[in-house]
């Protein structure tokens, strides 16, 4: 049923439709309006045979979180930023102990300096914790995502992350085709878990291993989510047969077809390079884009299949991996193990920088005449940089850097 | 669909004990039984903690058959024993010695009340055996040889049974229809009793009469004299004559007011006592020794000056001038020895009694080839009991011993036993004794803190007046409390504490009455168990290599 | 039909209620541990150390949870000795359903398990969260504040055993003052951990007005089975706080646990009481008191207080204060009595 509607309130309806049974909500912007759309559903009875539980920190969130998955319920919880990081080693536990846990991320960068507003910081510095990490373009997508991801988790006993742009589509009004309980209800089975707390079969869960087998154990996950690389495009497939949508998958190619030059992006952000791909294609440049869906497990086979003839990728990314670039761009280049294709990296939208059209526009068309660094940084006020470097070569206490840049923008120089 | 929980993470239940953490021990735990002191030093050889523990689960019956497997006599030890058992029992160090005596006296009167009668399964023998004298140790003989299957004959010269039992303890302190009932049962079980029947001849009875074998026990009962320099001497009597006169029924003896008894064993004290009973106004005691030295046991000497016997410590008698007693002051020297002062008081009094000992009448054994006396005239004997005689022991105070009825019940037993075996040509071996059990074995932390009991004794004026039984029994409340107090010093008493608190799991519970064993595989050696064994029934031992 | 037989109206002098069973008294009166049929929640083959007082006391616990419980009973288990040493691989010493996640989050994740049962109407399933006094006041001091609050149908019960043993000995908020650790090394002017450090983790329990806190020791069995039956007879969030002596990180005897322990009740350093709401409702007496530096003597890690040419006297003098505070506190002496 079409809505208009906060792209939380969706997520946190159609969660609620996808009947968790235990809801660990903790306030951090910019997830904090999907909890709190949860808990309104729990308390008006909508979600009935829900446990809303509010608890003292995202740590004890993802926890309470696992405890109710190893005894069977249905888990679900959301967070961002900072506090994806503070319950960082329940992440990594929640995998470990292959619990299928669905998390929403509001992406948001991390400080210091502290931002609210929206990168892939958080979910890249977890994307290795095990758990698949599935990232919408749309608040349609994230709504999709959200119904695929619990059979998805639940089929294979591995949990699941939503990546959702923070603001950008969390916070954004728009036409959003929400879907009935009746639908989803027909879509997702009820949860059968592998292993559960039981005491008429009481396993020990989450015992210590060592080196002796805990290769095989790491593998096994790996595995998982080598399987998962199947799974995910079959569950839209079926998605696609119930609700007549086709949301999900592992990448999301958008005119490829002879494209010389081609764009990877994660998110919303693709919404953004489509609109650039169309105007460039218009004016005779043969370039196309892909959305990355699956960033965990990465479709390595179906990227290089996508990117496939292409003469250059520049992959923009909303995170930065310090002293390297892109980590995106290195997933991107290990799919191109077989094809010699440059790779070039835009850092764009970091701390919720706005990207726009036109620059990325002039991004892409330096590219394209093959002009483009390696590690391009769309937007970089390169006075700012330049002054603060100069600043702090001539004295020793030269104070806080994110202040002083702030002054000099406020100062108007 | 079955389910498979994820690889190495998740492990089925209790599969660590396929981890034989055994291996790790350097000591290893063991159970043992230690001796307790009780049984240690009971000269009747009862198992005391063993009715003791059926007391404590109110099973008197039970307890009172073990009791009975080594003592026929409870209601009677239970007055008459001067509890050696009691004297060490640990938990003296821990508030006051359990009070064995009073539980022994509570399931006699039990035995009493119920009518029962002691089970015992051997076949007959065919064997005769006579026992000469049916005081305690002839008593006890006669009660074991019939449990073993021997047909007994007891012949006694007096006119009734019972010997020192009867005729040295005063009624006070043991009731006659206790020891009459308590013979009569021995009786019950098939023992002839002849009575006014004196042995002059052991040789006969082997070879006429056709008994296998004889055991004499005819106990001391003549009064040692002394001689004490008189220029007219007044009414002397002795101890012994005074006390079997108490019994016959004969006239009692006129002592006049005032009354000396000489000597300080417990006839002394007995016969002192007596005399209070009998209406003297001042009966004194006199001793060359002081307390410390006196053989008498210090209750005895306690209760007599509670009824208001004076006892001069530290004199001799000197000279006697009809009612005027001369007496000389004593000190003791540094080997504990008595020695004279010069220095001198008197004594004004009526009769003197002298309870100075008692000497054995051997005369009857005279004849029979091979039977050596020891010295003090008392009979040998080796260390089955035996004479130098084929086939004749002896027993009780007739043989070198402490001349108490718990020893002489001893001998009894003891010489049943040596009889048996030698009337079926074997050798009867005692077991060997386990190490004692020392109050340092033990954790008292887990017995709680439990004052004795304390027996009812009869009012002052009773005692002084008459020959009522001085010390009453215990209700069944406080016998199962004073049983209960026992702290079964050196042997499993299944608390469970072995069980309960090994932190391996590593001890086995295998069921009422069939105490605990150790699961070998998985002790680690900790020594908990050991050490927080109330009773000290576990021991480490160091692992071999 | 009451009995009034002599059996029954007699209490038990022999061994008082004190030892672990006892054939006199009812069975219905014996502890847990006593019985042929208990959980054994923790089986043979664990690899804790000789003479583990967290083995004893998790066992102990655990099986009184079971019995209260009649079986429906999943145990979540910080990190630390008791989660390691029950669960090498490819083994477990566990009989009943258990949960090991993180060192920080047991009461968390009990809290979860606890809401699934309760969402699946399956409340007669009871959850218990167990952990070290490093998981439990410190690192998880976090969620377990955090599951008291929510008043979360879980019993948490910390096994104190007084530092980081699992690590190697190091300083926990519970480590008692002048006590060494590899942290609080024995050296210097004040050796061993610092006076007036240090958090009372049942105090601060007791200050979320949850419905039961009480503190435990491996020592007296009884109390401490009551104690677990009890909470496992209630609803909300409970704290059990159980003392548990280390014989490698208190360098003493491994036959010494249980003495030590009884000690330090014994002592006034580790008061055994119960709390429901934030009011203590109940002090156990001592029975016999005993001087702190009984206590302390036989540890290694206090010997540093009794050096032959010098014993610290200060120390000992400030720790024995420590313990007559307790005393005063909390009422622990007979009739108000005096030390004997």
């Amino acid at each position: 049923m079409l809505k208009q509607l906060e792209g939380s309130v969706a997520i946190a309806e159609t969660v609620a439709y996808c009947r968790p049974e235990v809801v660990c909500a903790y306030p951090i912007t910019p997830q904090t309006h999907i909890v709190e759309g949860v808990g309104a559903l729990v308390k008006s009875g909508v979600l009935s045979n829900c446990e809303f539980i509010n608890v003292e920190s995202e740590f004890a969130a993802l926890s309470v979180a696992i405890g109710a998955s190893a005894a069977g319920a249905r888990a679900y919880t959301a967070t961002a930023s900072q506090g994806l990081l503070f319950m960082a080693e329940a992440v990594y536990n929640a995998a470990g102990l292959g619990l299928p846990i669905v998390m929403t991320i509001g992406n948001r960068a991390i400080g210091a300096p502290i931002n609210i507003w929206n990168d892939h910081s958080d979910s890249m510095a977890l994307k290795d914790a095990g758990w698949i990490q599935l990232f919408a373009e749309s608040n349609q997508e994230a709504v999709d995502l959200h119904i695929q991801a619990f059979r998805l988790a639940e089929e294979l006993s591995c949990p699941v992350m939503v990546c959702v742009d923070g603001f950008i589509l969390t916070h954004a009004y728009e036409r959003i085709d929400v879907p009935t309980q009746e639908e989803v209800d027909a879509f997702l089975p009820p949860f059968e878990p592998v292993q559960v707390l039981d005491p008429t079969e009481p396993y020990s869960i989450g015992a210590m291993v060592g080196p002796e087998a805990f290769t095989e154990v790491r593998y096994l996950g790996h595995q998982k989510q080598l399987q998962a690389l199947h799974l995910i495009p079959e569950i839209a497939k079926v998605f696609q047969d119930v609700f007549g949508r086709e949301t999900g998958g592992l990448v999301h190619p958008y005119r490829t077809e002879n494209a010389e030059t081609m764009i990877v992006a994660l998110g919303s952000i693709n919404g953004t390079i489509k609109d650039v791909v169309d105007a460039m294609r218009e004016s005779g440049t043969a370039i196309g884009s892909i959305g990355v869906c699956s960033f965990r497990p990465f479709p390595l086979e179906a990227l290089a299949k996508a990117l496939d003839g292409a003469k250059r990728v520049i992959v923009v990314e909303k995170s930065l991996a310090p002293g390297l670039g892109g980590m995106l761009t290195s997933d991107v280049r290990m799919s191109l193990l077989r094809q010699a294709i440059p790779v070039h990296t835009v850092i764009a939208g970091l701390g919720g920088r706005p990207v726009t059209g036109v620059s990325l526009t002039a991004a892409f068309e330096l590219a394209v005449n093959d002009q483009l660094e390696d590690v391009h940084f769309l937007d970089l006020d390169h006075a700012a940089i330049e002054h603060e470097v100069e600043r702090s070569r001539l004295t020793r206490k030269s104070g806080p850097t994110a202040e002083n840049i702030l002054r000099r923008l406020g100062s108007g120089v | 669909m079955t389910m498979t929980p994820p690889f190495a993470i998740t492990l089925d239940p209790g599969t660590s004990l396929a981890n034989e953490t055994g291996s790790w021990r350097t000591e290893r735990p063991v159970y043992l039984d230690r001796m307790p002191p009780c049984n240690n030093g009971c000269p009747a050889g009862e198992n005391i903690q063993q009715w003791l523990y059926h007391a404590e689960a109110g099973d008197y019956f039970t307890a009172w058959q073990k009791l009975m497997e080594d003592n026929p006599l409870p209601g009677v030890m239970g007055r008459v024993c001067y509890h050696p058992c009691e004297s060490v029992c640990n938990r003296a160090q821990l508030d006051e010695a359990v009070g064995i005596h009073a539980v022994e006296r509570f399931l006699g009167r039990q035995a009493w009340e119920q009518k029962w009668t002691p089970e015992f399964t051997a076949e007959p023998s065919g064997k005769r055996v006579l026992v000469v004298g049916a005081g305690p140790s002839g008593l006890s003989a006669a009660y074991h040889l019939t449990r073993l299957g021997h047909a007994v004959t007891v012949r006694e010269a007096g006119p009734m049974a019972g010997g020192m039992m009867r005729f040295g303890i005063p009624k006070y302190r043991l009731p006659r229809d206790v020891l009459d009932y308590e013979i009569q049962r021995i009786l019950d079980m098939g023992v002839e009793l002849q009575l006014n029947t004196t042995v002059d001849d052991i040789e006969a009875a082997f070879t006429q009469e056709g008994f296998n074998a004889v055991f004499v026990a005819v106990g001391a009962h003549l009064a040692k004299r002394i001689n004490i320099p008189a220029n007219a001497a007044g009414k002397i009597l002795d101890a012994v004559s005074v006390l079997r006169d108490m019994e016959t029924g004969a006239e009692p003896p006129q002592l006049g007011r005032r009354v000396i008894v000489y000597g300080g064993g417990n006839t002394a004290m007995d016969v002192a006592r007596t005399t209070k009973r009998l209406g003297a106004d001042d009966t004194m005691i006199v001793y060359r020794r002081s307390r410390n030295e006196m053989p008498a046991h210090d209750f005895e000497a306690r209760e007599a000056e509670e009824e208001g016997v004076m006892i001069h410590w530290l004199r001799t008698i000197k000279y006697i001038d009809e009612t005027t007693f001369t007496v000389e002051k004593m000190e003791i020297d540094e080997a504990g020895r008595p020695q004279p002062t010069g220095v001198v008081e008197t004594i004004e009094a009526d009769t003197l009694i002298l309870a100075l000992g008692q000497d054995v009448d051997t005369s009857f054994l005279e004849n029979v080839a091979g039977v050596e006396l020891a010295g003090d005239g008392v009979v040998s004997v080796n260390d089955q009991m035996m004479t130098g005689r084929d086939g004749l022991f002896a027993g009780g105070d007739m043989v070198p011993s402490e001349r108490t009825v718990t020893v002489a019940v001893g001998h009894g037993k003891k010489a049943a036993r040596h009889i048996d075996a030698w009337l079926r040509d074997t050798l009867f071996e005692s077991a060997e004794k386990p190490e004692l059990s020392k109050f340092t074995d033990l954790n008292t932390w887990y017995y709680d803190d439990a004052p004795r009991a304390i027996q009812p004794t009869l009012n002052l004026v009773r005692r002084q007046s008459g020959f009522d039984e001085i010390l009453q029994g215990l209700t069944e409340d406080n016998a199962l409390f004073e049983a209960r107090r026992c702290l079964s010093c050196g042997n499993c008493f299944e608390c469970d504490n072995c069980y309960g608190i090994c932190p391996d799991n590593a001890v086995e519970k295998l069921g009422p009455g069939n105490r605990f064993a150790f699961k070998y595989d998985y002790c680690k050696g900790c020594g908990i168990c050991a050490t927080e064994c109330p009773c000290g029934a576990i021991k480490m031992m160091a692992e071999e290599i | 039909m009451s009995d009034t037989s002599a059996t029954q109206r007699v209490k038990f002098y022999q061994t008082g209620t004190h030892t672990v069973g006892n054939r006199l008294l009812d069975e219905a009166d014996r502890t847990v541990q006593a019985s042929m049929e208990r959980a054994n929640a923790i089986t043979s083959g664990h690899r804790a150390c000789q003479g583990c007082g967290e083995a004893l006391g998790a066992r102990y616990a655990l099986d009184s949870a079971m019995r209260a419980t009649e079986g429906k009973l999943v145990a979540v288990n910080a990190t630390g000795c008791l989660e390691v040493f029950t669960t090498p691989y490819p083994e477990t010493s566990w009989q009943i359903p258990w949960l090991h996640s993180l060192f920080g989050n047991a009461p968390a994740v009990a809290a979860g398990v606890a809401a699934a049962f309760r969402v699946k109407g399956r409340e007669d399933v009871r959850v218990v969260a167990q952990g070290g006094d490093g998981g439990t006041a410190d690192i998880g001091f976090g969620c377990l504040s955090g599951m008291f609050e929510r008043n979360d149908d879980v019993l948490y019960i910390c096994y104190d055993n007084e530092a980081y043993m699992n690590t190697g000995v190091q300083r926990s908020s519970a480590t008692p003052p002048a006590a060494r650790t590899a942290t609080t090394p024995a050296v210097g002017d004040a050796p061993g951990n610092v006076f007036g450090t240090g958090k009372n983790l049942p105090l601060i329990a007791m200050a979320h007005n949850i419905p039961y806190v009480a503190t435990a020791s491996v020592a007296n069995l009884h109390d401490l089975e009551a104690k677990v039956e009890k909470a496992m007879g209630m609803r909300g969030a409970r704290y059990i706080h159980v003392m548990v002596p280390c014989p490698l990180g208190w360098g003493s005897a491994s036959d010494a646990t249980i003495n030590l322990a009884r000690m330090a009740v014994e002592s006034g350093l580790f008061p055994l009481f119960e709390a429901e709401h934030g009011a203590v409702t109940k002090t156990n007496k001592i029975r016999h008191q005993i001087p702190v530096a009984d206590y302390l003597r036989p540890q290694l890690r206090f010997a540093h207080l009794f050096k032959k040419d010098r014993e610290n006297t200060e120390s000992l003098q400030r720790i024995q204060r420590m313990a007559d505070a307790n005393i005063k506190r909390f009422d622990l002496l007979e009739d108000g009595g005096s030390a004997q």
